[in-house]
């Protein structure tokens, strides 16, 4: 307890330069929970939008269909099996078709993929009902990067234009019947949705899905044959990917402001041993065994760590609260960076996390304080007392 | 591009002057005309394809080497970066050849659907079998008059139900039976490709449609006009020439 006293003492009788240090340290930890609340934050909302606007519950795939080759769209769809068609009348889940086509705004062709979709169903979470608009033809809604890309709004005809089953060319006049504003890149780019039986009619495909998304919270049946169940946790593979990619630039971050902190303790502790040369004799000459000598001035090195986590707590957590609540402007640009980010981010900060960073920043602060103080276990204390060091 | 151009002189009826006698009894009649009338023999045609984009034109140049329906043998001259580049057509097969990767590529699949240098043209179009009568039917749905020639026009419809245009009408020269615009439309009755010819020249003893416009009707723009600058028919063309190993050469 004397030990404790005596380092605690002692530290805080250094001054501004122990809260220098601490201050330091107290970065390092706020902006590392930080860094890693707003990559949280990304991940937490890209999921949602993945669950709410294209995945649900998961996904009942036609066995050709493979989201990365989309030649296989020509084959990759079949009638809904018995127990799928049942699960869709539920509202349990619901239906997609999709094929390829082009589309013909302002006189110039684009490849579009043409998704087929029951405008009643409430299983996703985007405006399908638009897609009930009574006198539009054929209604047509997209996506607004899209609509952006392709010079589209609200109200405007254009041609598709798609390919049978067989191979025979058919051409219809679409009219834009809603511009939906989503995060998500995926039910958005170089797309339009239709009404499914509208789409099934234009393939010559009657009763057909390329995938049947299932209501989020409705348990899965296992697949029919023809058809493969892919779980939330394989759709949203890709995404923990990219965002363990991320990842690594906030340990990088915590790494750099952790060392800057540790280099301060490290030369203060060299510092200190040195100047204090007669302290340590004295205390020897009084009775302190080499080991308490060491085990004081690693303590007061190991304050260091304990100051930062207070002032980072201090001023840190207010901070980051205030992040959380408020969230941040993502700057124009940043939406095709291949996750889905809405328009503010809004950093998700794990407890784990921040406890782990303090009790991390702890430890090394202690083993850096203790490197030095090895030392003093080979200084003599006549030689100490004499101010010389062994 | 050359090949581009086999698929013009074949689709546009490459047939020589012949008087029309009579007026043929049914759509099918003509077409069976329109047919016979094909230059079937072997064939050297040097053309040029204008491809007018958004911005700016090109124009390509090209030989072909054509015998019958089935196989024809290009080479593209001008401009400088597309020459030396080759397309073999073998039956319902096309290889292209580029210099500058020194490959063979087979076109196929989705390939097929992609536009020739860029023109209004896909591969599909090429590898098309230009032969009418035995792959449409129809009736003839009025007359009309093109640069100054009176034709038929004939409204009809593809036999195969898988045929990548339903329905086309055509105009054809009642007196030449060439084809002098052509108009290919999708199942919904949309238009979807015009072919018109914009000028004819008698080449020997025949008449040949030797500018035409080619237009995908749903894209704004000029089209792609291609024009036969010579042609040598029953020309003497080597076996050789149809071969996967010419397009190195």
């Amino acid at each position: 307890m004397i030990t404790l006293r005596l380092a605690l003492r002692n530290i805080l009788g250094t001054g501004i330069r122990a809260w220098l240090n601490a201050f330091i340290i107290s970065i390092a930890l706020v902006a590392s929970s930080w860094n890693q609340g707003v990559v949280a934050g990304m991940d937490e909302q890209a999921a949602r939008a993945a669950r709410d606007l294209e995945y649900g519950g998961g996904q009942y795939w036609q066995e050709s269909y493979d989201p990365y080759d989309p030649l296989t769209l020509e084959e990759a769809h079949s009638p809904l099996p018995e127990e799928l068609r049942r699960l869709v009348n539920e509202g349990k889940a619901t239906a997609v078709l999709m094929m390829q086509g082009s589309i013909y705004p302002q006189g110039r062709m684009r490849s579009i993929l043409l998704k087929g979709i029951d405008p009643r169903q409430h299983v996703l979470d985007f405006p399908t009902s638009a897609l009930s608009a009574a006198g539009a033809g054929l209604p047509a809604l997209i996506g607004g990067r899209f609509a952006r890309a392709v010079d589209l709004a609200r109200g405007d005809t254009v041609t598709l234009r798609w390919r049978e089953p067989g191979g025979a060319f058919n051409a219809e006049d679409a009219t834009i019947v809603h511009v939906m504003q989503t995060t998500l890149a995926a039910i958005d780019n170089n797309q339009a949705w239709l009404p499914l039986d509208r789409l099934q009619e234009m393939a010559r495909l009657p009763g057909a899905a390329t995938l049947v998304v299932l209501a989020p919270g409705t348990a899965p049946l296992s697949a029919p044959p023809g058809w493969v169940f892919r779980d939330p946790d394989f759709l949203l593979r890709d995404l923990r990917e990219l965002v363990k990619t991320k990842s690594v630039g906030r340990v990088v971050l915590l790494v750099i402001f952790l060392s800057l902190g540790m280099l301060a303790i490290f030369d203060t502790q060299v510092l200190a041993i040195f100047r204090r040369r007669r302290e340590i004799g004295t205390l020897v000459a009084l009775g302190f065994t080499r080991g308490q000598v060491v085990r004081l001035f690693t303590l007061e090195g190991a304050l260091h760590g304990v100051l930062a986590v207070l002032l980072g707590a201090a001023w840190g957590l207010p901070l980051l609260w205030l992040q959380a609540r408020l969230g941040f402007a993502v700057p124009p640009g940043t939406e095709d960076m291949g996750i889905s980010i809405g328009e503010r981010i809004y950093p998700a900060y794990g407890a784990g996390y921040i406890l782990g960073v303090a009790v991390l920043s702890l430890a090394v602060t202690t083993v850096v304080s203790l490197l030095p103080s090895r030392r003093i276990a080979r200084l003599k204390p006549t030689d100490a007392l004499r101010g010389r060091a062994s | 591009m050359k090949q581009a151009a086999a698929v013009i002189v074949l689709f546009l009826v490459l047939a020589p002057a012949r008087a029309a006698a009579t007026a043929p009894e049914s759509a099918g009649a003509i077409l069976k005309k329109v047919d016979e009338n094909r230059v079937t023999g072997n064939k050297v045609i040097l053309s040029e394809m204008t491809i007018h984009g958004r911005r700016f034109s090109r124009t390509v140049r090209a030989r072909s080497w054509i015998q019958g329906t089935e196989k024809s043998f290009s080479e593209y001259l001008e401009p400088p970066r597309e020459r030396g580049t080759k397309m073999l057509k073998l039956g319902d097969q096309l290889w292209t050849y580029y210099p500058a990767s020194d490959r063979v590529i087979l076109i196929a699949g989705h390939m097929l659907r992609q536009s020739v240098m860029g023109s209004d043209l896909s591969y599909e179009d090429m590898l098309e079998d230009p032969t009418l009568h035995d792959s449409q039917q129809g009736a003839v749905s009025g007359e009309e008059t093109l640069l100054g020639r009176p034709c038929w026009v004939l409204d009809l419809r593809a036999l195969r139900e898988d045929a990548a245009y339903p329905s086309r009408r055509l105009w054809v020269d009642r007196e030449r039976y060439t084809v002098m615009r052509e108009d290919r439309f999708a199942r919904s009755g949309r238009l979807l490709k015009t072919a018109v010819v914009e000028s004819v020249r008698r080449f020997g003893d025949r008449w040949l449609p030797d500018r035409v416009r080619f237009k995908d009707a749903l894209k704004e723009g000029e089209g792609t006009v291609f024009a036969i600058l010579e042609i040598q028919f029953d020309a003497a063309i080597p076996g050789a020439v149809f071969s996967k190993a010419a397009l190195k050469k």
